[in-house]
């Protein structure tokens, strides 16, 4: 490996050292429950949207159906509680492992279909098990899980008094979901996915094996984005099929990867930083008397970024790299 | 369950199946045309279903009348829509894909926001029409007129659209570009021309649909995004790109979405689509009359 390389990978290290360290002091000059509110979600995002890009951005399988994954995260956790009394810390743990599982026999099917194809079977799939869901009486169906409140505490993970627990959960997440990006990214698995990306035929006829590649990257970003669903469980301690399954969160877990730089170690976590605050803040500020504010705005985003600067944000963050010489 | 419940539905069906076909042949038009999914085809129904709805509100004028300059608005807006981002987005030299995916999503997001900005979340409804509530009876079974007529419009627009491929310059044109977009050049074609007409085409199909559809179904700003799944997954059963695979698609959607609502509580009528797409693909991932 080259030596400017491996710089840089311990470069992006530090950097994310101490970009959680500040992350982690943030919460002692911001008070306001609103903002930190808001905090949470971006940090959350950052780790949905981390996850995702294992998927679509490293390995091209562009998914807009990983609403699904967060939903039996969060599921998961609330039915293994609720019903069994099976502390969420397992629930997660579980929710991960059922999602990485059925990530995987989905893609049994699934990864031979190419292009558009594969992108509305995630579509489709994950819109009917929303419906499955609605309709399934055991989990509420369509009115949901309500997850009794019982006393702040780390072992049940509820906490009504302080968003400052959530805060620190989902800064982890984030830390972890990055991390795992990181450390793939120049594992064998992330050339391979690479490879897979660019040119599958080339990649199969020098080796790769192009289905496992799939179905690996597949478990791993179904497994992180679960996680976060059953946090967000905990979080909104209610849930219904809509409210964690829907194709909005598909969608919200791809913008800030598209935004910040789909396929790159930091553009996830570049787009959620922007977008989650921006359409919050629209949201409540402008969105208030009219509604569809906040649509109008990220929408606008969106197209402009797809047109201007297909690569994303991230490259305008870093600095210029000289090409070294031979 | 007697025989005729069964024949009434599947008859529903059928016609819901051949509008489904007419929403969808837009999409699978520009598709073959320029191998570009337009993720805002819902959007460009719904703003056809509120066009025909102020057109309704503001003039008294019935949807049925509204049809053509709906449909003429639409051609415009996907010409627009064309000539403002896609063309565009088809320079992209990184992520391609990706980036004609979110583009037109992107757009389908504001259109969205745009509408519940002006239009307000409410749910509207063309409240009186010529064909709105009124059945016939064909043969002991009843069919809604609004329905009955859609499908009439429907097959007529499909042939209007084999003519105009097949005997018209510019239907060869289009062909052409399709083909090859890099040859025509040579002929003379301007692939640019072509490709807007095709969205404006394109659009104008969807939007001839909206006008019918605005007679029986409430009007609201998501209300294109159940319809654009269907819509996906009727232009995938038939193989992208294949115009009459559309329409032969709608059929088999409107019909197995019947028999679902047969089977099954209603709640749960969409699980047959999606069942038979996935099983369609998984089988035959290129759709059932795909070619590319």
């Amino acid at each position: 490996m080259d030596k400017a390389f491996a710089a840089r990978r311990r470069r992006d290290l530090m950097v994310a050292a101490g970009l959680v360290i500040i992350a982690a002091l943030l919460p002692l000059f911001v008070r306001n429950v609103y903002i930190q509110n808001i905090m949470v979600l971006t940090l959350m995002y950052t780790a949905l949207s981390q996850s995702w890009n294992i998927l679509s951005g490293y390995c091209g399988q562009i998914s807009l159906g990983h609403s699904l994954y967060f939903g039996l995260g969060a599921y998961t956790t609330a039915l293994l509680f609720t019903k069994l009394g099976v502390l969420p810390w397992f629930g997660m743990l579980g929710g991960g492992i059922v999602s990485a599982l059925i990530a995987m026999a989905l893609g049994y099917p699934c990864f031979r279909l190419r292009g558009h194809y594969f992108v509305i079977a995630t579509i489709v799939i994950a819109e009917t098990t929303l419906l499955l869901f609605q309709n399934w009486e055991f989990a509420g169906a369509a009115l949901g899980i309500d997850i009794p409140i019982r006393r702040d505490s780390w072992l049940t993970f509820q906490f009504a008094r302080s968003k400052l627990p959530y805060f620190y959960f989902a800064l982890a997440l984030a830390a972890v979901a990055w991390f795992v990006t990181w450390w793939l990214e120049d594992s064998r698995w992330g050339y391979w996915w690479r490879a897979v990306k660019d040119n599958p035929d080339a990649a199969e006829s020098l080796g790769v094996v192009v289905f496992n590649s799939k179905m690996g990257a597949a478990a791993v970003s179904a497994f992180l984005v679960a996680v976060g669903g059953s946090f967000y469980a905990q979080f909104v301690s209610y849930i219904d099929p809509d409210s964690v399954m829907g194709f909005q969160f598909s969608l919200l877990m791809a913008l800030p990867a598209v935004l910040g730089g789909i396929g790159t170690l930091w553009g996830p976590m570049l787009g959620a930083v922007i977008l989650i605050p921006l359409t919050e803040l629209t949201r409540s500020y402008v969105g208030g008397s009219g509604r569809g504010v906040d649509l109008i705005v990220y929408g606008t985003l969106i197209v402009l970024i797809s047109l201007v600067r297909p690569q994303g944000l991230v490259g305008l963050f870093a600095p210029r790299r000289k090409v070294a010489a031979p | 369950m007697t025989a005729e419940t069964i024949i009434q539905s599947l008859a529903s069906g059928l016609l819901m199946g051949l509008l489904y076909g007419l929403i969808a042949a837009g999409l699978a038009l520009i598709f073959g045309l320029m191998d570009v999914v337009n993720f805002a085809h819902g959007e460009f129904l719904m703003i056809a279903m509120y066009a025909t709805f102020f057109l309704f509100a503001f003039f008294a004028l019935d949807p049925l009348l509204a049809a053509p300059l709906v449909a003429a608005s639409l051609f415009v807006l996907g010409a627009m829509v064309y000539l403002l981002v896609v063309r565009f987005a088809m320079r992209a030299k990184a992520n391609a894909g990706m980036v004609q995916i979110f583009s037109t999503f992107g757009l389908a997001i504001v259109m969205r926001g745009l509408a519940q900005y002006f239009f307000t979340p409410d749910y509207r409804s063309v409240t009186h029409s010529w064909l709105g509530g009124k059945t016939v009876s064909v043969a002991g079974v009843f069919l809604p007129e609004p329905q009955l007529v859609g499908a009439l419009v429907s097959i007529a627009a499909f042939a209007a659209l084999y003519f105009f491929i097949h005997r018209t310059d510019f239907g060869r044109a289009l062909e052409a570009t399709r083909e090859d977009a890099g040859a025509v050049a040579l002929v003379g074609i301007d692939k640019n021309r072509v490709f807007a007409l095709g969205w404006g085409l394109g659009a104008a199909l969807v939007g001839l649909a909206g006008a019918i559809m605005a007679t029986f179904f409430y009007i609201y700003p998501d209300v294109g995004a159940s319809f654009a799944l269907i819509a996906y997954v009727t232009v995938a059963l038939g193989g992208f790109g294949s115009v009459f695979g559309a329409f032969a698609g709608g059929i088999i959607v409107g019909l197995v979405e019947a028999a679902t609502a047969l089977a099954l509580p209603p709640s749960l009528k969409s699980i047959g689509i999606y069942a038979v797409y996935l099983l369609v693909v998984f089988i035959r991932p290129r759709g059932l009359f795909g070619s590319i």
